[in-house]
This record gives structure tokens, C-alpha cells and sequence, in this order.
């Protein structure tokens, strides 16, 4: 019996090792660009903190849903897409004077109507994921497009308005109330992952389909369910999106689904499936959004910025292949 | 009482080929039912039809005197019949509990019940005495014969009335198979059936008590395993009488050394190996599974790095792909795959799937794999080349396929491991690393593939063949080392040896653990 006992405490350990190794990634760079921004205080502050956590909270809505699919061995390139798209419809909704709840929901059921046809793409039609949802990259921009009419789409003021803004409308609510929404939704969805039965449907699923489809798992019709809450967390970006530039732009978030796919992979997410955590994802996001927001603070240009975030992504998959071959 | 399970003849075809022309079986209740047959005789596709996850052409299947026909496998599973397939279908991320209990999870609302699951597993482990294996564990930290544990326990979490078992005891040694054939008389003692199917006459005796005997499709024989001989099936099996499996002529090996190891060490596996490998002759390497034997060959393939120790190549063994007059640099104890290859050294892995076979490519392309430059010019393949020696090399093996452009994964599990020993063939290497060649194989097969080991052993090559099957390693090896923990002991001729002092040396001073809690 010590002999479980050992080994359930090296699997623990092991486990918590991999928990924390994203986060001192995080603390690490934190460190480092408090030190060059040459004003750590400044960096450090409660002001520049809300304008990372603003910055960032699009790509980590995006990264929930992204996550989800990862780890069941899919991918979605039409995030970017599916962003504008949602940020038309919920801007088109709020000019034609409906609730701004109303509006909202709108924006959420096109991301998981989009979701949900790639699903039923990648299900029954047997298209992979990557070419399924480079094509929904493209049908999505162009909705987008004929429906603002290929223009921005301006609607009247909401509270809608106030869900992304760097400074919150109360002073006690310290951060946006769309940062609040996706740590609620980040912790929800991180106990649905690891306890409820889809959520172990959906990692049996990444880890080793076959074995899935032997145990009587209905696979295709949890791809399409996984497709479509993702979709529902994009649009949910969307409306954020338009929430942030008071408007719905077709043309906006071009290659955020780059952004929101590094993140996943950053936070442990492993593109084969099985592998990746709610968690290592929201680190994921803010360590690239502190490393843009460190090199404007030390007023390097943007092109170091791009390759800095480059580096991070190869570096931590690297990290973490290092680590799966030691163990 | 009306039978459990009731065949009446199956057809099925795929394409031009037919994989059954008439399968009659009947299973009873409580009743360990063995299917005999070479590779490629069908009875994977018999599993397929009755676990649902093909159908038939055409013919009948009732269960309980009710017809059944299944849409798919969850329809076999409603019905009460579990698969364990002979290829581990497990999620490697997952617990092993979470495996267990996979799409039977004991849940609230949707919501797991963590320890109820925890408590579930743990019994099923325990009730095959396998209490050690943690349900909290990875699966992926589990070395294979545990793993293959969890995929048994999974098929009894069901509770099933028939459970299907294609080769389970492919990688379990005797402590774990004991345990097996406790848990299937436990089963069969409380009315459920099991399908059964192995390759070891030994074992089907011991367990089964009807069988069934598949050749080319259609059932050819059946009854009572007490009213026939193991000769009687054999050949019932192969449709001649295989009188002699055994052949080989032990007068190869000569002086002259191809391979020295000293103290050869790859942890956490391989703790210490040291051996002589002398042309002609045939090196057998016994022991238990996961006792560090298959870490050995990988170590000298260099597909494991040693920590310590010697390899050291002769410089007599030439790869036929080095041009002449060019010498390979000694590559010492750390030399990579493509070194040794170029050294004149060859591997048949035990995991063919993984890596013997690249399984969506073509025979051809399996076969020259290692040595297109034999069917090359200026690196531009010539297919009739690769053709011709690919059918060159089928023939020699008698591999079963319509041709070199069939794809590997169309073949049955014993047709692509003599696929795999093609690829050798083909390479033509002086030193020949077997790992398990003949796990899985009907005997016709194994009886070709030792035909064929001692041709190679007799034309001057040095073969090392790591084996569980005792019969084998008799029957063909010159002399035999024994792996026990990590340990290799010293290589001694084939006479010094008898099987009782084999099993010893394998499990000599950890005797209490294996034979572990035995219910």
C-alpha cells in the first residue's frame, strides 16, 4: 500500500510542477519589464494593471473557448473572424434600438451558430479542423463584411460601452466589469473541465479518440457541442470587442485567433490533445499582454515586441517538452 | 438451456477480399469459448461483427434466441458484450479511473463524484489483486502490463454477459496471467461468457473449455478442448499437420565476435548487460516483461542512451549500404539509429504500430524502407525495382496481401509483423535485433519465421531475439541470458539451460512478489 501512496504523492508533485511552471513564467516577466521599464512603481501600479487586464480580456474570453477545443485535439483559425463578425451583429442589433441584453445575446448566438456549423463541418463532412475553420476564417470576414454593409457600424451608447473600459464605472469595482465576467467564466468553466463528466468526456476525447469512441462516448455530437460553447466564448469577445472601440468593425481583430492559440499553448495546451488547462491559458494571455505592455512602457518599438512574443511561444513549448521528457 | 450467443453462417467481405465464408458459433452461458486460427483466418472480423462494430454480408446472430443485429458498438454494449481489444485503447492522459469508468462515470447532475469513482475502480483493481496500481495515477505513467490491467478492468466495469478477449495476455507475464484466469473463472462461475482468443495452445487449454477453429473464413472445427490433441489442432488451423516447428541446426556459431557489450546500463530499466554475440549464432534474451529486456536492444539500437558502459561493433560487420573502401567511425556506446544502421545493425521493434510499420504507407514502401538506395538511382526510386524486391521479400515470408501496393494497415496483425522482419530482409544487416518477432503470430507463421532466422543465422549473421515464449527460445537460440530487474545474466549454451531454471533466473530473489496476493 505505501507503494500507492508513494506514487500518488509523485504524481501530485508532478502535477503541481506543471501547474506552476507557467506561472513563474508570468512572474518572471513581470520582474523583468518592471526593472527596464525604469519605473517599476508605474508598471507596477493599480492604473497600469487595468490597462493590461483591459488589453487583454478579448484574448482571454477567446483562449476559454480555445482551450476547450485544444484539448480535444481541434483547432479553430476562424476566431478573428468569428470576433468581427459578433461585434457587427451586436452592433447592428443595438442601432436597430433592441435591449442592449438583447444585443448581447445576439452577439453570442451568431459566435455559437459559427461554432456549431464548424462542428457539423468537422463531423460530417470529415474535414479536419485546421482546413474546416481556415475556411470558416474566410466565409465569417466576408459575412461580416455584406452585413455592415463594409463599413463600421456605429450604435447608440450602452451600458454595453462600460463592459471593456481601462477604468471602471465604480471606483469599487477596482477593474472592468468584463475582466470580473471572464474570471467568473474562467473559474466556471476550469470545475467543468476537470469535474464533470464532459469535461473528462472532452480530455478522453484529446487524449485518445478511438478509445472514446470504443466506451460508448458519442463523439461526433460532443465535437459539435464542444465547437459551438467555444463559439459562444468568441462571441462573447465579440461583443467585448465592440464594447472596447464603441463600434462594430468587419475589418477588426485580424489574426487574434494567432494570439488566442498562444496563450493556450504558453499556459501548457498541447496541440495533439489531451493536455492544457483554463488556468496555464489566462496565464498565457496576460504574460504576452504584460510583454507588449512592458516594451511600450520602455518605448521599444514594435517590431521588438513581436519578436520577444515569438521567442515566448517556441521557448515555452520547448520548456515544457524538456520537461515531459525528463518526467 | 438455449445458447448465450448463437452465429449461423457469417459472410462478410471488404471490397475483393473475403474475410468470412461461413462462421458458425455457439456460446453458452458461463462457458470460456476459445477461437483458434492462423493470422489472417478472421477472427478479428468475427470480433468486429459481434461487438458491432461492422456488420455482416450476410448470416444470423441471436443472443438469448433474440436476433440481433447492432447498429454500432454501443448497441453490442446495451446488449452486454465487451471488447478487449489486443491493441490497448486507452486515453494515456487520463487517470486510471477516469479510464475505467470511461462513459460510465459515477456523476451527480452531470457533476463527477470523485470519490465514488475512486472507490469503483479501486475495487475492480483489487478484485484482480492488483491493489498496487493507484486509480489516482496517469495512465501514461504506467509501464504496458498495468496498462493493460486497466483495459481489462474496464470491459468487467460494465458487468457485462459476454466479454470478447483478443490475445490478453500478449504482454503480461505468469504472475499477472494467473491473476487474468482467476478473475475469468470468477466470471464464468457467476454466468458470464468469454470469447477467447490466444495463440498459446497451452493457455487456451488451461482456461477455455469448447473451441471453435477459424481457417480462411468458414469454422472448420469445434467441440470439447479434452476430445483433441494439440497435433489435431494444429492442424485443423493450417489444413496440413506441421510436424516439426523447431528445426533449427545448431552448428553456426563460429569464433569470430560481431557484437561485445560490457556493463551496459540505461536506467530505469537496464541496470547492467555484458554478452559476446558470435556470427552464426542466435543469442536468445528471456526474462519478464518489463525486465528491461526490450530497454536493452533500444539501448544498443541507440534509440535509449546508456549512462555507462561499452558497445563495441567489430569492424568485420559491414552495412551493405556503406560503398567500399569507406569506414564507419566507431560510434562507441552512444551512437544514434542512423549510425547503426550504418554499422550494419538491424531492429524489429515489439511495438509494431508505433514503430515497426509505417502503417499507411504501402508494403513497398515498408519493406525498402531502411534501403531505398537498392531501388534508387540518383535518388529517384524506380517503382518496378521496389516492386520486384518487395515481392521477393513477401514470397521468402509469405506474407499475405494482394500485392507491394497493398497498405500495411489492411493487413492482419501477423502478415504486417512479417512485414516488419521484411524490412530487415531487405536491409540485409549483419546484426539482427529481434524484440517479441513472433508475439501475435499463428503458428504457421512463427514456423516461417524460424525457418527463416535460422537461414540467417546460418549464413554467418549474428541474431539477438528477445523472447517470453520459453518454446521458441529452445528451440532456436545457441545459447540464452536471462533479464531479471534490470540484471542480464551470463550467456550460456541452450543445454545448460532448462525452462524450471529459466522461470528461476527471471524471478530468483523477488520469487514473494511475483507471486504476489492470489486470492
Amino acid at each position: 500500500m505505501n507503494a500507492v501512496l508513494a506514487q500518488e504523492y509523485n504524481d501530485r508533485k508532478a502535477g503541481l510542477i506543471r501547474r506552476l511552471g507557467p506561472f513563474a513564467g508570468l512572474i518572471l516577466v513581470v520582474l523583468v519589464f518592471a526593472v527596464l521599464s525604469g519605473a517599476p512603481e508605474r508598471y507596477l501600479s493599480l492604473g497600469n494593471l487595468r490597462v493590461v487586464l483591459a488589453q487583454t480580456v478579448i484574448v482571454a474570453t477567446g483562449a476559454i473557448g480555445m482551450t476547450m477545443i485544444i484539448i480535444s485535439a481541434g483547432i479553430d483559425l476562424s476566431v478573428g473572424s468569428s470576433v468581427a463578425l459578433t461585434s457587427v451583429v451586436t452592433a447592428l442589433a443595438l442601432r436597430s434600438s433592441w435591449d442592449p441584453a438583447a444585443a448581447v445575446l445576439a452577439g453570442l448566438f451568431a459566435g455559437g451558430l459559427i461554432g456549431a456549423m464548424n462542428g457539423v463541418v468537422i463531423t460530417s463532412l470529415r474535414v479536419v479542423p485546421f482546413i474546416a475553420t481556415l475556411g470558416m476564417l474566410g466565409v465569417a470576414r466576408g459575412a461580416a463584411k455584406w452585413l455592415a454593409g463594409e463599413q463600421t457600424v456605429n450604435p447608440p451608447q450602452t451600458w454595453i460601452n462600460q463592459l471593456a473600459v481601462t477604468f471602471p464605472p465604480r471606483s469599487w469595482m477596482l477593474v472592468a466589469p468584463g475582466v470580473w465576467l471572464t474570471i467568473a467564466l474562467a473559474v466556471l468553466i476550469s470545475l467543468v473541465l476537470t469535474r464533470t463528466v464532459f469535461g473528462r468526456h472532452l480530455f478522453a476525447l484529446g487524449s485518445n479518440e478511438r478509445a472514446a469512441r470504443a466506451c460508448g462516448i458519442a463523439t461526433n455530437r460532443l465535437k459539435i457541442i464542444i465547437y459551438a460553447s467555444a463559439g459562444l466564448f468568441f462571441g462573447l469577445a465579440g461583443v467585448l470587442q465592440m464594447s472596447r472601440l464603441r463600434q462594430g468593425d468587419p475589418t477588426v481583430a485580424v489574426g487574434v485567433e494567432l494570439d488566442v492559440i498562444a496563450a493556450v499553448v504558453i499556459g501548457g495546451g498541447s496541440l495533439s490533445g489531451g493536455e492544457g488547462s483554463i488556468l496555464g491559458s489566462m496565464i498565457g494571455a496576460l504574460m504576452m499582454a504584460f510583454l507588449r505592455n512592458g516594451c511600450q512602457q520602455a518605448g521599444w518599438h514594435n517590431y521588438v515586441q513581436e519578436i520577444i512574443i515569438g521567442a515566448i511561444i517556441v521557448f515555452a513549448v520547448a520548456l515544457d517538452r524538456w520537461r515531459h521528457s525528463r518526467a | 438451456m438455449a445458447p448465450l450467443l448463437k452465429l449461423q453462417n457469417i459472410h462478410k467481405r471488404f471490397g475483393p477480399t473475403v474475410a468470412l465464408a461461413g462462421v458458425d458459433l455457439n456460446v453458452d452461458h458461463g462457458e470460456v469459448h476459445a477461437i483458434i486460427g492462423e493470422n489472417g483466418a478472421g477472427k478479428s472480423t468475427l470480433m468486429n461483427i459481434i461487438s458491432g462494430v461492422t456488420s455482416p454480408d450476410g448470416g444470423e446472430i441471436r443472443i438469448d434466441e433474440s436476433p440481433f443485429c447492432p447498429a454500432g458498438p454501443l448497441d453490442a454494449r446495451a446488449a452486454g458484450i465487451a471488447y478487449i481489444h489486443q491493441e490497448l485503447l486507452l486515453c494515456p492522459h487520463l487517470t486510471v479511473a477516469e479510464n475505467i469508468l470511461l462513459g460510465t462515470e459515477s456523476a451527480n447532475a452531470g457533476w463527477l463524484r470523485r470519490d465514488a469513482m475512486r472507490t469503483r475502480a479501486g475495487e475492480l483493481l483489487e478484485s484482480f489483486g492488483r491493489a498496487d496500481i493507484s486509480p489516482e495515477s496517469r495512465v501514461d505513467a504506467l509501464p504496458l502490463a498495468s496498462q493493460q490491467i486497466v483495459e481489462i478492468c474496464r470491459a468487467l466495469a460494465w458487468r457485462p454477459k459476454l466479454i470478447l478477449m483478443d490475445e490478453p495476455t500478449s504482454s503480461l507475464e505468469r504472475g499477472n496471467i494467473e491473476r487474468l484466469f482467476a478473475a475469468i473463472r470468477r466470471l464464468k462461475a457467476s454466468g458470464v461468457a468469454i470469447i477467447y482468443i490466444s495463440h498459446f495452445l497451452e493457455e487456451v487449454r488451461e482456461i477455455a473449455d469448447r473451441f471453435t477453429v477459424l481457417r480462411d473464413g468458414i469454422s472448420v472445427q469445434g467441440g470439447d478442448l479434452t476430445s483433441v490433441s494439440d497435433d489435431q489442432l494444429i492442424e485443423a488451423m493450417v489444413g496440413r499437420s506441421v510436424e516439426i516447428i523447431f528445426e533449427h541446426q545448431r552448428s553456426g556459431a563460429r569464433e569470430e565476435i560481431l557484437l561485445s557489450v560490457r556493463d551496459l546500463s540505461s536506467p530505469p530499466m537496464l541496470q547492467t548487460a555484458s554478452f559476446d554475440l558470435h556470427r552464426g549464432e542466435v543469442l536468445g534474451i528471456a526474462g519478464l516483461v518489463g525486465s528491461g529486456r526490450t530497454s536493452l536492444v533500444r539501448a544498443l539500437f541507440g534509440l535509449e542512451r546508456p549512462v555507462r558502459g561499452e558497445i563495441r561493433v567489430s569492424r568485420s560487420v559491414r552495412s551493405p549500404t556503406v560503398r567500399e573502401g569507406k569506414a564507419v567511425a566507431d560510434a562507441g556506446a552512444s551512437g544514434t539509429p542512423h549510425e547503426r544502421i550504418m554499422q550494419g545493425i538491424g531492429f524489429v521493434s515489439e511495438d509494431r504500430k508505433n514503430e515497426g510499420l509505417a502503417l499507411p504507407l504501402t508494403l513497398a514502401d515498408n519493406i525498402t524502407l531502411t534501403r531505398f538506395e537498392l531501388c534508387a538511382t540518383a535518388g529517384w526510386i524506380s517503382q518496378s525495382r521496389q516492386d520486384e524486391q518487395a515481392k521477393q521479400c513477401m514470397q521468402k515470408l509469405k506474407v499475405r496481401a494482394f500485392g507491394p501496393a497493398a497498405k500495411v494497415s489492411s493487413l492482419s496483425g501477423g502478415n504486417q509483423q512479417k512485414v516488419a522482419l521484411g524490412r530487415l530482409l531487405h536491409q540485409d544487416p549483419d546484426i539482427l535485433l529481434l524484440d517479441e518477432p513472433t508475439r501475435g503470430i499463428d503458428v504457421g507463421s512463427k514456423a516461417d519465421l524460424y525457418a527463416e532466422i535460422s537461414r540467417l543465422a546460418e549464413s554467418g549473421k549474428g541474431i539477438i531475439m528477445v523472447s517470453s515464449y520459453l518454446p521458441e527460445l529452445f528451440g532456436i537460440c545457441d545459447r540464452i541470458a536471462v533479464m531479471n530487474r534490470g540484471r542480464l545474466s551470463e550467456a550460456r549454451p541452450v543445454n545448460d539451460w532448462t525452462p524450471p531454471k529459466v522461470m528461476e533466473a527471471a524471478i530468483a530473489t523477488h520469487e514473494s512478489l511475483v507471486r504476489g496476493p492470489q486470492n
